[in-house]
């Protein structure tokens, strides 16, 4: 392609990804909006009186909610990485019997709709008296990430070279100590692919939230969010301040972590 | 199953072999008595996560099977007891004439979802696949709707489609055509939810599908230019066909999570107005804890029978996998 053409294609692909990306503007630019002019006919396509009255809300009251989120998600990324790193390393070079069908279980486990663990989980933490806690909705939570991650790890630590564990194992570690000290450290991007999925399924968690946390006082910004839209509609920017604050996560997973963010969406799909 | 015995077994002989007769009997003892050391240790690594599976994923579903087979209600929360019906729950629900409209709506939804998601997202892919200045940066901001909370981009589209003062219909009216009751009409509301889904899932098939084509080699390319064959036989002829492992993957993955779907539809409409958005995820969830009275027991029907459909696809799915892998 010549110079001036490729530059043209540029643009072109600049006008699509504003089109796919104009969601988050708006999403921004009602944030900003003052609440006499939510409603206003043309709408502005610019926050011209940009208000910061919507985040003040934000501040007000979603607090406890961010903080929630943050919590849970911190729970579910440690429990995650508690479960499946080992299993990962098991199955990836320790070749277990069964293993095979573990990993067709876990791949079946990730079809399961999220609505029947719900009533599941709802049934069995009505028993344990477990509805409307944090440590209970932390484990529902980590049944969005286990199965994707024991994958993660098989699929990365198939490929660790075995000489190197081979060597540990002559100098006299035993499977353990080659696991924590040899395969962990050598492991650390499917650590933090793991992690940052891990967080992000369970902070954006609205069902699980919903169901087995309906009554808490302690509940998620996801419930935050859907309780401002359930309760006075006429604030579209304290929602859409609530759902940028929200959103940070996310980008910032981007920022730091694109690579990561694209090998685990392939992942699951092409590479196992 | 058999791949991995055999694979087990390989390395094995090979060392046994190469070890000759000179090897002792007893060293033999010592390998056998090492292996049985290995699988000790290979299940003490997976025993947390069996352990786990059984107790998170196993047990609800076999207690969402119980239920769904009993008659469930506000006092057998307190007695913990509920009368055997047998098949009743399916019974009602199969004949129920909301069953017909949410498995229809379901198929609408999914298939119409997977088929713009899937040909958008190959055009974007193949789009991107041109060398171009910030190819990389664009695509890599193609993955934010994808990150984002789903209950974050169902209030923005919410508020969007809003009839009276949603961007969108703004927008209908200034090019001269009439505003679109999106989320308050039924015959409106399955589109302005197929809408955002499809948004959200354009990004996970772009991604997919262009690291598929990265695997294509670039000898073909050349060959075809060389040929002298167009752009669009190139697509047809080579790209597509050699995509098809790829694409078969990110189909029935695609299906498996768009069955699931249950934020978007709940935040924007609920099922409405009336059933006219309500798929079955959406049903069950309405049965089981829509406000009201809970009716547990049909929601978990509701629930299994999406559970038998995601799981005949599913097994599809892994099928595929597996000749995607052999190829």
């Amino acid at each position: 392609m010549t110079r001036q053409r490729r530059w043209y294609t540029t643009a072109i692909a600049l006008v699509i990804t504003g089109i796919m990306l104009f969601p988050l503007y708006w999403m921004v630019n009602v944030s900003l909006t003052p609440r006499n002019e939510l409603r206003k006919d043309p709408p502005n396509l610019f926050p011209i009186h940009a208000t910061f009255e919507g985040y003040s809300r934000v501040l007000h009251e979603q607090f406890p909610y961010l903080g929630t989120s943050l919590l849970v998600g911190l729970g579910t990324v440690a429990i995650t990485l508690i479960l499946a790193a080992p299993a990962g390393f098991a199955l990836a070079k320790l070749r277990p019997m069964g293993g095979s069908v573990l990993n067709f279980l876990l791949l079946v486990a990730q079809m399961i709709p999220g609505i029947i663990m719900a009533m599941g989980f709802y049934l069995i933490f009505n028993n344990w008296g477990m509805l409307n806690t944090i440590p209970g909705l932390i484990i529902a939570d980590t049944t969005l990430a286990v199965p994707f991650a024991v994958l993660i790890f098989t699929a990365f630590m198939i490929g660790l070279p075995n000489e190197l564990i081979q060597a540990a194992r002559i100098d006299g570690a035993g499977h353990w100590r080659t696991f924590r000290s040899v395969v962990l450290p050598m492991s650390r991007n499917s650590i933090v692919t793991v992690a940052l999925f891990a967080f992000l399924w369970s902070w954006s968690d609205f069902l699980f939230a919903s169901t087995l946390n309906r009554g808490g006082s302690l509940q998620p910004v996801t419930i935050g969010i859907y309780r401002y839209l359930g309760n006075n509609t006429q604030d579209w920017n304290a929602i859409m301040a609530t759902a940028v604050v929200a959103s940070v996560p996310a980008a910032i997973l981007l920022v730091i972590a694109q690579r990561y963010v694209a090998a685990g969406v392939t992942a699951g799909a092409v590479k196992e | 199953m058999t791949t991995s015995v055999t694979r087990h077994q390989a390395p094995a002989d090979g060392r046994t072999r190469r070890g000759g007769a000179a090897q002792a009997a007893s060293s033999r003892g010592a390998r056998r008595r090492a292996a049985r050391r290995q699988q000790l240790a290979a299940w003490l690594f997976i025993a947390p996560v069996t352990i786990y599976l059984v107790m998170f994923y196993a047990y609800p579903l076999y207690r969402n099977l119980d239920l769904s087979f009993r008659n469930y209600t506000l006092r057998s929360f307190i007695t913990g007891s509920a009368d055997f019906v047998g098949l009743e729950n399916y019974r009602a629900v199969l004949s129920d004439p909301a069953f017909g409209t949410a498995l229809w709506n379901t198929v609408v939804f999914t298939g119409v979802s997977l088929l713009f998601q899937y040909a958008i997202g190959l055009a974007l892919a193949v789009f991107f696949f041109r060398k171009f200045p910030l190819a990389t940066t664009l695509r890599a901001l193609f993955l934010v709707p994808w990150l984002l909370p789903l209950l974050v981009s169902a209030s923005v589209w919410a508020w969007m489609l809003n009839s009276d003062s949603g961007v969108i219909n703004w927008f209908l009216k200034s090019i001269g055509l009439a505003p679109i009751y999106w989320l308050t009409s039924p015959n409106w509301s399955l589109t302005a939810v197929l809408i955002t889904n499809i948004w959200i899932g354009i990004p996970f098939n772009l991604v997919v599908l262009y690291s598929g084509l990265q695997a294509i080699p670039d000898e073909l390319y050349e060959a075809a230019a060389l040929d002298g064959a167009s752009k669009w036989a190139t697509f047809w002829r080579i790209t597509f066909p050699l995509l098809r492992p790829v694409s078969a993957i990110t189909l029935l993955l695609g299906l498996v999570y768009t069955l699931k779907v249950f934020d978007i539809i709940w935040v924007m409409t609920r099922g409405g107005p009336g059933d006219s958005s309500m798929t079955l995820a959406i049903w069950s969830y309405r049965l089981g804890f829509g406000g009201g009275s809970p009716h547990l027991s049909p929601a978990a029907a509701v629930g299994n029978v999406l559970i038998v459909i995601a799981f005949i696809f599913g097994l599809l799915y892994i099928r595929a996998q597996r000749k995607a892998m052999n190829s």
